[in-house]
């Protein structure tokens, strides 16, 4: 291994490590903004290591990227109310998720091995999912969408069908990868099923949704990485879907339900109706 | 065995995530939450080294947009996050 590619795998280590170790000062009340300020800053040291690369050739689309993505996100966290946070939060795990996405689509130029595609596939889908749902989420807690359940008959059906026609495209994605009418299902389907996920649940019950969702596009993250071979994406998408998996089960404990509860009580009621 | 190799880092992430976060008090989160979620932006790593690889195809421009709208979500996260613990540290003291 030459001195640069060293010198950025051992700081994506140190960036692991203060994401480590920002987490958990982020669980206890003294020490959580210091938890936060330590993340950012392994952030920033993974942000600048990646900027190392010898790969890259070109820096003006990266640096618009950062421009216009950072002038955003500042504004949009400096404008916002505090009784809005939450669908904030929701709003920009979206865009998280979206990244997911366009990276594991963009990650299929260059590859063709089925492990690689698998990965492919499963950025996509986490990705699109969390993008959609995340979307709804926000509009269900800002009361741009109605902030009740959303039910129909047959919705239980139409959510089957969903995901069989999902694994039926990713698997033939994975078979024809140089078919990309399978890619554009694989997209529409995924952006499909986040909102039919998330529209049967109440607006009370949102923010264990967005942990969840959380949760999720940590596990894009996670795929993306796989899929364009990175250790950072990997180490940190996967501990915040864990820790992510962790928090939604803590947020339903202390609202005495169960996850399958919060999740499935919808359409729990459309049958107890009918009977 | 690069797989292989990546999968024990998964492995060991997942276990590390899992006992990270126990006994949280309700107040924070929201703030644990959103803090999460920004370091779930660390997709942009992925992103600038496919933005930025000058080849002008579609892969360049996908990777320039996941740039975009993962930046959102780092700066964004960090920054409202760093919100509601300053808003949360006044009220403790």
């Amino acid at each position: 291994m030459e001195s640069t590619q060293l010198t950025i795998q051992l700081a994506y280590v140190a960036a692991a490590a203060l994401f480590i170790y920002g987490l958990k000062l982020l669980g206890s009340a003294d020490s959580a903004r210091k938890g936060n300020l330590l993340s950012s800053v392994g952030m920033l040291l993974a942000i600048v290591a990646a900027l190392l690369d010898q790969g890259i050739v070109e820096y003006q689309w990266i640096l618009l990227g950062f421009v216009v993505g950072g002038a955003i996100g500042a504004a949009a966290a400096r404008l916002v109310q505090m009784t809005a946070m939450p669908e904030m939060v929701a709003l920009f795990n979206g865009f998280g998720g979206m990244a997911s996405l366009l990276v594991g689509a963009a990650a299929l130029s260059g590859s063709s091995n089925t492990f690689t595609l698998v990965t492919i596939v499963l950025s996509i889908l986490i990705g699109g999912l969390t993008f959609t749902g995340s979307l709804v989420a926000w509009g269900k807690l800002s009361e741009t969408l109605g902030s009740g359940a959303v039910m129909f008959r047959g919705q239980q059906i139409v959510n089957s069908l969903i995901v069989l026609a999902i694994l039926f495209s990713a698997v033939m994605f994975c078979l024809q990868p140089e078919n990309s009418i399978w890619l554009y299902a694989v997209i529409a389907l995924s952006l499909l099923f986040g909102v039919m996920a998330v529209i049967p649940i109440g607006g009370a019950d949102m923010p264990v949704v967005i942990s969840l969702l959380n949760s999720y596009s940590g596990l894009a993250a996670c795929a993306a990485g796989f899929a364009v071979n990175n250790n950072i994406l990997i180490v940190a998408g996967s501990l915040v879907g864990a820790s992510g998996i962790i928090l939604t089960q803590i947020m339903c404990k202390a609202m005495n339900r169960s996850l399958s509860n919060v999740l499935f009580s919808g359409f729990g009621s459309v049958s107890s109706e009918e009977t | 065995m690069e797989v292989v190799f990546l999968t024990f880092i998964l492995m060991l992430s997942i276990f590390l995530g899992f006992e990270l976060i126990t006994k949280v008090p309700a107040t924070l989160h929201t703030p644990l939450m959103s803090g999460a979620n920004a370091i779930s932006g660390i997709t942009v790593v992925g992103a600038i080294s496919l933005a930025g690889n000058g080849q002008h195809d579609m892969a360049n421009w996908l990777g320039a947009a996941a740039v975009a709208f993962a930046s959102i979500n780092v700066v964004g996260g960090y920054l409202v996050t760093d919100r509601m613990l300053a808003m949360f540290k006044k009220r403790g003291s």
